[in-house]
């Protein structure tokens, strides 16, 4: 009987732990959505921000985190392709995919501000690309990368050996077997990890503080070496660093609304690809 | 493995080897010694093919060589990187001095103190924090997933976990501000809450995704026999989770801990956000805090380029990157460990 009493007890306290953890979750979004709903409007999705930043909208802000992320898509994509086919097609067990497995992560613990510190270096003084959208955009790359290369390798994972065996048998090179037979079937799943990584890279702030985004433009930037306004580091500003907080405090979080949906939106639609593909290759 | 040599016989025996062999490689196994004549005969193969063909085939092997090999790349850049830029620091600053001091005041125009130890002192007690509370409730959610959940449970939690994932750590810094500051000034009557227990408790949440599904995992990964067995001789499913599930998934649990503090020790907008960032030493859980990542985002927009005080800052964050490593290190060995006893 005592034992059912403490097993009874234990349970309900597991039970709490997860309802804890959900009761966080949903007050959080509920908090942001409830007050952050009331500051969405055309005007603040589509104007620049006006008067020291307490009126008018988001928009530079939404254009610069789009386009960051695309420079960052367009480096991180196909490094972490190329890396995955290499480790799941070309490479044995060696020392050397030990080495590379090990770098990939212990590189997607680094911490997102040392990435920072690393393209104030490499991108901003050495390359001499400035504080920029590419800098950002490059930085961010790096650090998506240990994601995109295990989300390809795990696409790669799913093709099956037939296909690349009746490529070979029938005379193709390893390139060619590669080229037709396994990628093909691959890339879905490599870009919803991709996405899944971008989104991530979206909300990143630390990294892009001091490699490209600026405090205020009035102006949409004009070519990848310009600075730029990002949804992360504008709420991190009207969060912390504005004169009056409780002035623009509907503003954050109408930025933090904008924010959420632009990363979670990005997780959601990879999460259905990767559901549909599944369904698909079941049946 | 004669009969490979011979005529047209060979072309396909050939190809059915390197068949066999490429599943080999595939499965993981270690690639067997091959025959001599196994070798001259992939080799004549080889050298039946254009030059032309064979040149553009090994130059895309090397091309995806290159990039196969760019993490270790990029890691050792980091290190080399930082490591260059933090070097300069030492010619003003003696490094004892750098680790011991309490004082970092690097703009006084009197004498310009560099010392990190308040800040690792920082860093270290809102870690310590965030594990207190991430650990229990992690644990907890992680042995209900993987137990006592109905399938139709996980498979609604795991996806909302992952939400909670995906949340951008400055907006979980700006509801530390908005949502969790007021409470705790006001539970501890405070004229505000931005504090390291408000540091502690953002980094727990964010900590928990890593702790929750690493923790999930191996537990799952535990045999079944060991619980039937343990179910068997009358124990019940709360004794067995205890005393046989959680001791025997312990490396993959603990390895989970190592990795959500890792996240904690280098995350940076949530404490910078919402830890008030007082450069003094620590005196609780209570005070206000600057821990090493908050002080780098704090002054490097402002720092000149290539003053002590700018090189200083890279030295922060070489001392932030070797403990974020040396703790992934000691997480990925105890993982690596337990895969290869359970293989």
């Amino acid at each position: 009987m005592k034992k059912r009493v403490i097993q009874f007890i234990g349970f309900l306290i597991l039970r709490g732990c997860l309802y804890f953890v959900m009761a966080v979750l949903f007050l959080f979004l509920y908090d942001i959505i409830h007050k952050g709903g009331g500051a969405i409007s055309l005007e603040f999705l589509t104007q620049a921000p006006r008067r020291g930043m307490t009126q008018g909208g988001i928009f530079p802000a939404i254009i610069g985190t789009f386009l960051v992320t695309m420079v960052t898509a367009i480096c991180a994509i196909p490094l972490g392709m190329f890396a995955a086919i290499y480790l799941n097609e070309y490479a044995r067990q060696s020392r050397i995919t030990r080495v590379i497995r090990l770098s990939i992560r212990n590189l997607s613990g680094v911490p997102s501000i040392v990435y920072g510190l690393f393209g104030v270096i490499l991108f901003v003084n050495i390359l001499k690309f400035g504080t920029s959208i590419l800098s950002a955009g490059l930085t961010l790359g790096l650090l998506t990368l240990p994601w995109t290369i295990t989300a390809s390798e795990e696409a790669l994972k799913t093709v099956p050996n037939s296909y690349r065996e009746g490529s070979l048998a029938l005379g193709a090179t390893k390139w060619q077997a590669i080229r037709t037979n396994v990628l093909p079937y691959a890339i879905p799943g490599m870009l919803t990890g991709a996405i899944l990584g971008l989104a991530r890279a979206a909300g990143e702030t630390a990294p892009i503080m001091f490699t490209g985004a600026a405090f205020y433009l009035p102006f949409l930037p004009k070519s990848l070496t310009d600075q730029f306004m990002a949804l992360p580091y504008h709420l991190y500003i009207l969060a912390t660093q504005h004169h009056e907080i409780s002035l623009v405090r509907p503003l954050a979080y109408g930025t933090a609304l904008v924010l959420i949906v632009f990363v979670l939106g990005m997780n959601m639609i990879a999460t259905i690809i990767r559901y549909r593909l599944r369904k698909k290759k079941r049946g | 493995m004669i009969w490979l040599r011979e005529g047209r016989g060979a072309e396909s025996s050939n190809l059915a080897f390197r068949m066999t062999e490429a599943i080999r490689s595939k499965e993981g196994e270690e690639a067997r010694p091959v025959g001599k004549s196994g070798f001259k005969a992939i080799r004549d193969k080889k050298k039946a093919r254009p030059l032309r063909r064979r040149l553009k085939e090994s130059a895309i092997h090397s091309f995806f060589f290159i990039n196969g090999i760019l993490a270790v790349i990029v890691l050792i850049g980091i290190f080399g990187f930082l490591l260059a830029s933090a070097i300069p620091t030492f010619k003003e600053v003696p490094l004892k001095q750098f680790f011991i001091s309490t004082k970092w005041d690097p703009t006084s125009p009197v004498k310009p103190e560099y010392g990190i130890l308040s800040m690792i002192a920082s860093t270290i007690i809102v870690t310590i924090g965030a594990l207190v509370i991430a650990i229990p409730i992690g644990l907890g959610v992680a042995a209900y997933l993987s137990d006592v959940a109905h399938w139709r449970v996980r498979e609604i939690v795991k996806p909302i976990v992952e939400i909670l994932a995906g949340i951008p750590s400055v907006v979980v810094g700006f509801l530390g501000i908005v949502l969790f500051g007021p409470a705790i000034a006001k539970i501890f009557h405070l004229s505000n809450g931005l504090n390291a227990i408000n540091g502690s408790v953002l980094l727990a949440i964010m900590a928990l995704p890593t702790i929750i599904s690493i923790s999930e995992d191996s537990l799952n990964a535990v045999p079944q026999a060991h619980s039937e067995a343990s179910l068997a001789l009358g124990a019940s499913r709360w004794q067995t989770l205890v005393r046989v599930k959680i001791p025997a998934a312990l490396s993959g649990i603990i390895a989970s801990f190592m990795l959500g503090m890792g996240r904690a020790i280098g995350e940076t907008m949530t404490v910078l956000m919402a830890t008030g960032n007082a450069r003094s030493f620590p005196h609780g859980l209570l005070s206000s805090i600057r821990t090493m990542t908050a002080n780098i985002a704090i002054e490097l927009g402002e720092v000149p380029y290539y003053t002590t005080h700018y090189y200083a800052l890279f030295a922060i964050g070489l001392v932030l990157f070797l403990m974020t490593f040396a703790v992934n290190m000691a997480a990925d060995l105890i993982l690596h460990r337990y895969q290869e006893r359970e293989q």
